[in-house]
């Protein structure tokens, strides 16, 4: 049996996450089909066939799927998936959303987000914000999984060149409409794949602050996270959050700045390489975590830290 | 028009988590409980709804052993009007609770279900989705944004990217981000009123709903603990670590 991966894309180009769930697909089975509905989408149907890891693509391009809606995608899913035990996707809020829409009209029990695949029918993955893993056996015929992509290290993007089949779509669902999405521009790299994050918490006190944050990320090259105390309170907008209900990241250094380390906070980036902490109270469960701590004010702290990154003769990129 | 929200129990989010020396699951003996908190914010909202004359009835319902009825009497104590308890024991997976919520939503003709996105126990964030999907209604997930129209709901839903706005038409299934709004306490002479509203108990094999599970938990286990870090004394020391030590700027 293969194992069918739904794209998440932009109609030009695959989402990064979808090279770490080629992963983990071909973990589960090496006979890996791509599926990719889109809107003139040609070009990711190109891209999915290139990664090597990919045995076929399968391309429904029709307007009905220009905003990815979940209600439009399983319809056509469902018309796709007989040849196949399983069928996966990235556990962010593309696959999030996706995913339970389709395990349910197969009748199927999702395991959502493994960090490990064990074998074609058992999966490792957290539970209780990360403060416990299961290893989880699917009994079901058909399987339908979610991967955290951060688990799981990207497929190549080249090399390949699997056969791409066109197909056709399911029927449009009429009872929702796409008005607008507001995605917010950035320079700077995206903090699901950084190789550096810093992130800020309450401690930040207000969005002005923040900038200090992002003075030092420029210099490093870092994506900007936050606690969710932070999202609330207006000090930055929500696609910045880490934790249990944002996102999980893994970078190779992670800087938390004036974040106390609730258990919700600590499940999306405890499992950085390498965790800063700087908070002036030498009690807060974040130090807990960090390899290394620093007991400071961070508005001593960070313009020094800005200065002692000016002294280095090379910083890596 | 009415409102069905499902609340969950599960173990409080403050409470460190410990699991089970024989790897079976995790303690929850002498453990505090509490609302699942994202259901906090479902029922908040569609009390909200009700006061600004948009909804007639809001009905809370919870899915579980005899205690979950506490997570409906605090609905009840917010402003629900009525509860629904579905006794099951053990664990139900989201797909056994969407096919019973199913069979609730049919008897009930609710016009909007409310929930929180996921549940903090499981994590598994599917149940809304997967009720949307065998009702075959439109699914409004992560939603920090409702606004209630005439013949239908505009969503702003919290995505990776920012923020994504939707209009579903009603009857619809709507699940709840925690920045949707600020969940009410409840006052004590509310929690005494709450116990006065009738709540409804059924069982889920009355329902003729299998409630099986179809994932085996094999084992659970404490995740790989960090080794301990060091504190450093200046700003200098820890740039100085970060280069030579950890070699990761």
């Amino acid at each position: 049996m293969s194992v069918l991966l739904i794209a998440e894309h932009n109609n030009t180009d695959l989402r990064p996450f979808t090279f770490n769930a080629a992963t983990a697909a071909s973990k589960i089975n090496e006979d890996l089909h791509v599926l990719v509905l889109g809107n003139k989408s040609d070009s990711v149907a190109k891209a999915a066939s290139e990664i090597p890891l990919v045995k076929k693509v399968i391309h429904v391009d029709n307007e009905i799927f220009d905003n990815f809606t979940a209600e439009n995608y399983t319809s056509t899913i469902l018309k796709h998936v007989d040849n196949y035990s399983h069928i996966v996707c990235s556990a962010n809020t593309f696959g999030k959303n996706l995913m339970p829409r389709v395990a349910a009209l197969l009748d199927t029990s999702q395991v959502s987000d493994i960090v490990n695949v064990i074998s074609e029918d058992t999966f490792l993955r957290p539970i209780y914000a990360g403060n416990a893993f299961a290893t989880v056996k699917s009994t079901d015929k058909k399987k339908c999984v979610t991967i955290r992509p951060t688990s799981f290290d990207p497929a190549p993007s080249t090399g390949g060149s699997a056969e791409i089949v066109k197909s056709e779509p399911g029927d449009k669902f009429e009872s929702s409409k796409f008005v607008k999405r507001e995605e917010i521009k950035s320079d700077r790299p995206e903090l699901g794949t950084a190789r550096v994050v810093i992130s800020g918490g309450r401690g930040m006190q207000n969005s002005d602050n923040f900038k200090l944050i992002s003075a030092i990320a420029d210099k490093l090259n870092a994506a900007i996270g936050a606690s969710r105390a932070a999202v609330d309170a207006g000090y930055i907008t929500n696609d910045h959050q880490v934790g249990q209900t944002g996102k999980v990241v893994v970078p190779d250094l992670y800087i938390a700045v004036g974040i106390s380390g609730a258990i919700q906070h600590l499940a999306g980036m405890k499992e950085s390489k390498v965790i800063v902490a700087i908070n002036k109270d030498g009690e807060a469960p974040i130090f807990s975590v960090a390899d290394y701590g620093l007991e400071a004010d961070l508005f001593e702290a960070l313009p020094q830290f800005l200065e002692e990154l000016n002294k280095l003769n090379s910083i890596q990129k | 028009m009415k409102i069905l929200v499902a609340v969950k129990r599960v173990i409080d989010y403050n409470v460190q988590v410990r699991v089970k020396d024989d790897g079976t699951g995790v303690v929850t003996d002498n453990v505090k409980m509490s609302t699942n908190p994202p259901d906090d914010n479902a029922i908040e909202e569609a009390v909200k709804i009700k006061e600004s004359g948009k909804a007639k009835e809001v009905v809370a319902i919870t899915i579980g052993d005899d205690k979950a009825q506490e997570t409906v009497r605090k609905a009840l104590a917010v402003g629900a009007d009525r509860g629904i308890h579905v006794k099951v024991d053990g664990i139900v997976e989201p797909l056994a609770v969407s096919k019973i919520l199913k069979k609730i939503v049919e008897k009930e003709n609710p016009d909007l279900v409310f929930m929180g996105k996921q549940a903090i126990d499981d994590d598994c964030n599917q149940t809304g989705q997967m009720l949307a999907a065998i009702l075959n209604w439109p699914q409004a997930t992560f939603a920090s944004k409702i606004e209630v129209k005439e013949k239908s709901l505009e969503v702003t839903r919290e995505i990776d990217e920012g923020l994504e706005t939707i209009e579903v038409n009603i009857p619809a299934i709507v699940t709840c981000d925690l920045r949707l709004n600020e969940p009410r306490y409840a006052s004590l002479p509310n929690i005494m009123k709450a116990k006065k509203k009738p709540l409804e108990q059924l069982n889920a094999s009355d329902l003729g709903v299998d409630t099986k599970a179809r994932i085996e938990q094999i084992k659970v286990e404490e995740p790989p603990k960090r080794k301990a870090g060091i504190k450093v004394a200046s700003v200098s020391e820890l740039v100085q670590k970060l280069k030579n030590e950890a070699k990761v700027i």
